[in-house]
């Protein structure tokens, strides 16, 4: 328990010793105390100008009067009094002139593909071209139109969401609801089948099923099953599906009805974005190759 | 186990047991329609299988009075045992949920393999389960040798470590059955919080007592350290998990906190969650098994003092660094990141300490992966407070703040620091718990040394990448003012990232393995020491009389 030297230091112990372990003397080094007076100094000096210590309900507010909440509004209004030039024009030009405007035409691109990107791509796909559930914005006959025009409409209001305008879209359950026999709606299904490829439509199933679609569904889906834009029901012959072209999908379709639900934008996106973005959509289709509107001018349905 | 016990103590365990399987049974029986009702089982069934033990060994001869000349390090082998073994499964789902996050499909399509259930089942694994036991483990053995004292309460020490692990159990399953707070790191739900501080108040009153009964003048800073470890824990576990249960019969429970309350009282016990459990704690098992294995006096008294108040009061205030930018007021914000600042320096004084205390062992460090280990975690710990320190400054917070920076930052202590001065430490203890000359294989653990190394590198500096990456991503803009890319795209960025942490990860997965094989290899062929005493060789061996 003596206090001993350490002979690569040549510092003294402090004469303890625990099952061996000792420990030296040496003083705390003068650059542990230089730094903690260092950053103590800084702290005094950050507290003097900022926003730091509580005083009961309140607290100091610091010299240079820093507030966050109003340096994040102040930045906010200034970033949209910066892109005000050309959002005004998104806002109230009409589409036609906005498409003849290569530099509006440049920016809806770019900021189209992020709006999208970060609110319609999680249920639409990054490209736009759906999935299961989910239908392609870029090819097959659009459900409410593919005009800007139509596209900023169904941006603002939804499809069956909670805005009062919303479109309503419902393919009823015929199976479930006892409207149908599953041997009818099996018919049905053949004749869907034989409306996409005409080498299945002479099978006896789908001759049957042509007058069950008559009486059942050509009031939604039109006589020849290309679809209605006052139903929002769906184009029936044309090669897209939203719920997948599968015979059991097809199926499930008729037995259980479907509801799909998209989002109403008016309260989350500007006027500007929802307008942009209807740009974009609609150019997504145009761009498609081989697509059948060809131009963003709309269906000519 | 069972023979070592008194009468007294066989008779106290069977009544811990029938109360645990009575309240086994109660849980089972009200928890209706929840996990409840599974953990009550699981309960049941452990305590019954205990029951059973202490029955079978009940009327085996009272144990050696010459044991209590010795100390009691069963529960410490269990608990380094216990420890390997959740290192291995904590860092298993590491490394899936890591995959998952590179091949979304990796969850199976199943509910109990979302990212939301196995990543709390990769923290909890790794901290509590693997950290927690290493600490538990290394503490009895520190105290009781610091002190030269035997833990008196041979019960309470087994009631502390498997009581610990029944919590981890608990914590664990219920994740998979989608139990949880949703508390970052106080995943679990009332009932196992509970049984935790039951558990804890004992294993404070174990170390406080073995502490009265020391035969030192003076408590060894190590224990100060494992002091505040418990006693903070303690304090930060009962104060955020304070909730309602919505009845007894359900685990779902409401935190008495709301709102930026909640978020705050979150992260004052996240952020000192990683102060006194990852940093305090395992600064005690440094403060003894460095010095010990390197031979060397501690470097500086003073220092390890005066880091040791400095942390301990330093970093109760930075926990809003967290909560940069928030609703979080402002002035708390500041508070956070300035005391934060100042943390950095006791910081760098223990990590200096340490690396000064092998000043005239350094070719000890570079023969031994050992205490390699314990050197390279003296590094990372200086590096993850550094960096700690910096990301807390608000304005480069506002570049890090949810990006996968925070995660690399993460790691660098966990694997970096904390993993690696538990395997130093575990490498050190497991030939003096079990009275082995050495490791079975000093060549494995140099393989396991490099191998952790080469994981947290590419760990840390993949994460650092993309986390840069991200948070530039999500600030740039494009010539009219709008956000540049989606995050989504920030996503698709990290892809390669994503498959590289994975991969560090499992170098460090694997270098555990070859860990836990070493340790069963010693346990069973290493030959006993020469000298039949104690293997372990005293510190200090090379000083002289002063004067
Ligand atoms: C929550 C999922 C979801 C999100 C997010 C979403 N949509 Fe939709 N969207 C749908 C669904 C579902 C439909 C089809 C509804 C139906 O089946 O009747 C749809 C339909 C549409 C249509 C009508 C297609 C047509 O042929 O007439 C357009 C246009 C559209 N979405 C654009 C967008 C845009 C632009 C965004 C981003 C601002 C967006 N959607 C975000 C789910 C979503
Ligand atoms: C009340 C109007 C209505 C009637 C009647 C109706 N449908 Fe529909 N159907 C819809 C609507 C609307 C949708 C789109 C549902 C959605 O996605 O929200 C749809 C969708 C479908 C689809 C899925 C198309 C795809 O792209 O996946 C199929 C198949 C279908 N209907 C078949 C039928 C058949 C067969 C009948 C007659 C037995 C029928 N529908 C009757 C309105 C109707």
């Amino acid at each position: 328990m003596a206090i001993e030297r350490d002979p690569v230091t040549g510092r003294l112990t402090t004469g303890h010793e625990w099952n061996g372990i000792k420990e030296l003397d040496t003083p705390v080094p003068r650059p542990v105390y230089f730094f903690l007076v260092v950053t103590t100094l800084f702290c005094i000096g950050y507290w003097l100008l900022m926003p730091a210590w509580p005083l009961g309900t309140t607290f100091t507010r610091g010299l240079l009067g820093a507030d966050e909440r109003a340096h994040v509004t102040a930045a906010v209004a200034e970033a949209a009094r910066d892109r005000a030039g050309w959002t005004a024009r998104f806002e109230r030009a009409d589409f036609a002139a906005i498409q003849a405007d290569p530099r509006l035409m440049a920016i809806m691109r770019e900021t189209g593909r992020t709006l999208f990107g970060d609110n319609c791509a999680m249920c639409h796909g990054r490209d736009g071209a759906g999935g299961p559930g989910f239908p392609s914005l870029r090819r097959g006959t659009p459900l409410w139109g593919a005009a800007p025009e139509e596209i900023a409409e169904t941006l603002r209001v939804g499809i069956n969401s909670t805005h009062p305008e919303s479109r309503v879209a419902q393919m009823p359950a015929f199976g479930r609801d006892g409207i149908l026999k599953r041997a009818e709606i099996e018919a049905v299904a053949a004749y869907l089948r034989g409306l996409a490829d005409p080498r299945l439509a002479a099978a006896p199933d789908a001759v049957a099923g042509a007058e069950l679609f008559a009486g059942n569904c050509a009031a939604c889906h039109g006589a020849d099953g290309r679809g209605s834009r006052e139903t929002g029901a769906p184009d029936l012959a044309d090669e897209t599906w939203i719920y997948g072209d599968g015979a059991q999908a097809v199926f499930n379709t008729i037995w259980n009805g479907r509801q799909g639900q998209m989002p109403s934008w008016e309260a989350r996106l500007a006027l500007w974005e929802r307008r942009l973005l209807a740009l974009y959509v609609a150019d997504l289709r145009a761009q498609e190759p081989g697509s059948a509107q060809g131009s963003a001018q709309g269906s000519t349905r | 186990m069972i023979a070592e016990l008194t009468r007294g103590e066989r008779q106290a365990a069977l009544i811990i047991l029938c109360v645990l399987a009575f309240t086994g049974l109660l849980m089972a029986g009200f928890g209706r329609e929840s996990a409840l009702d599974f953990h009550g089982a699981l309960v049941l069934a452990l305590s019954v299988a205990g029951l059973f033990a202490v029955i079978r060994g009940y009327y085996a001869p009272p144990p050696d009075p010459a044991r209590l000349r010795e100390y009691f390090d069963a529960p410490g082998r269990a608990g380094i045992l216990l420890a390997m073994g959740w290192a291995v499964i904590g860092m298993f789902f590491g490394v899936w949920v890591a995959a998952l996050l590179a091949w979304p499909d990796l969850n199976f399509d199943s509910e109990f393999t979302s990212f939301g259930r196995i990543r709390p089942i990769h923290t909890t694994g790794v901290i509590f389960g693997f950290g927690g036991n290493a600490l538990i483990a290394t503490s009895f053995y520190v105290m009781q040798r610091t002190s030269r004292a035997r833990i008196r309460d041979q019960l309470g020490a087994w009631f502390v470590l498997l009581g610990y692990n029944l919590f981890c159990l608990l914590a664990v399953t219920g994740y998979a059955l989608g139990v949880t707070q949703s508390k970052e790191y106080a995943e679990p739900e009332w009932y196992a919080d509970l049984w935790l501080v039951v558990v804890w108040v004992v294993y404070f009153a174990i170390y406080l007592r073995t502490l009265a009964h020391r035969k030192e003048p003076h408590i060894y800073v190590a224990n100060w350290y494992y002091l505040a470890f418990i006693l903070v824990v303690a304090m930060l576990h009962i104060v955020n998990n304070l909730a309602f249960p919505i009845s007894l019969g359900s685990d779902k429970s409401y935190s008495l906190f709301a709102g930026v309350q909640d978020a705050l009282t979150e992260w004052w016990y996240g952020h000192n969650a990683v102060a006194f459990f990852l940093t305090s704690g395992f600064l005690g098992m440094m403060y003894y098994f460095l010095p010990v294995r390197a031979g060397r006096p501690i470097y500086s008294y003073r220092m390890s003092i005066i880091s040791f108040w400095g942390i301990t009061f330093m970093y109760m205030w930075v926990g809003s660094h967290h909560l940069h930018y928030t609703a979080l007021p402002q002035w708390v914000q500041t508070l956070g990141m300035t005391f934060s600042i100042v943390l950095l320096v006791p910081s760098w004084g223990s990590a200096a300490n340490a690396l000064l205390t092998l000043n005239g062992a350094w070719h000890k460090v570079r023969d031994d992966a050992t205490l390699r280990f314990m050197m390279v975690s003296a590094v990372f710990y200086g590096l993850t407070t550094f960096e700690g320190s910096f990301l807390a400054i608000r304005s480069v917070n506002s570049l890090s703040h949810y990006t996968d920076w925070t995660v690399g930052h993460v790691h660098a202590g966990a694997l970096g620091w904390v993993a690696m001065i538990s395997f130093g430490a575990i490498y050190a203890s497991v030939p003096w718990l079990w009275k082995r000359e050495r490791m079975y294989s000093t060549r494995l653990v140099e393989a396991h040394f490099w191998l952790a190394l080469g994981g947290t590198v590419v760990y840390v500096v993949a994460m650092w990448n993309s986390g840069i990456i991200q948070g530039l991503m999500w600030r740039t803009y494009t010539e009219s003012g709008t956000l540049a890319y989606s995050f989504v795209d920030s996503v698709a960025a990290m892809h390669p990232y994503y498959i590289a942490r994975a991969f560090g990860g499992l170098l460090f997965l694997t270098g555990a393995v070859i860990g836990c094989v070493n340790i069963a290899l010693t346990i069973r062929h290493a030959p006993a020491p020469a000298a039949a005493a104690d293997a372990e060789p005293p510190a200090a061996g090379q000083l002289q009389p002063a004067e």
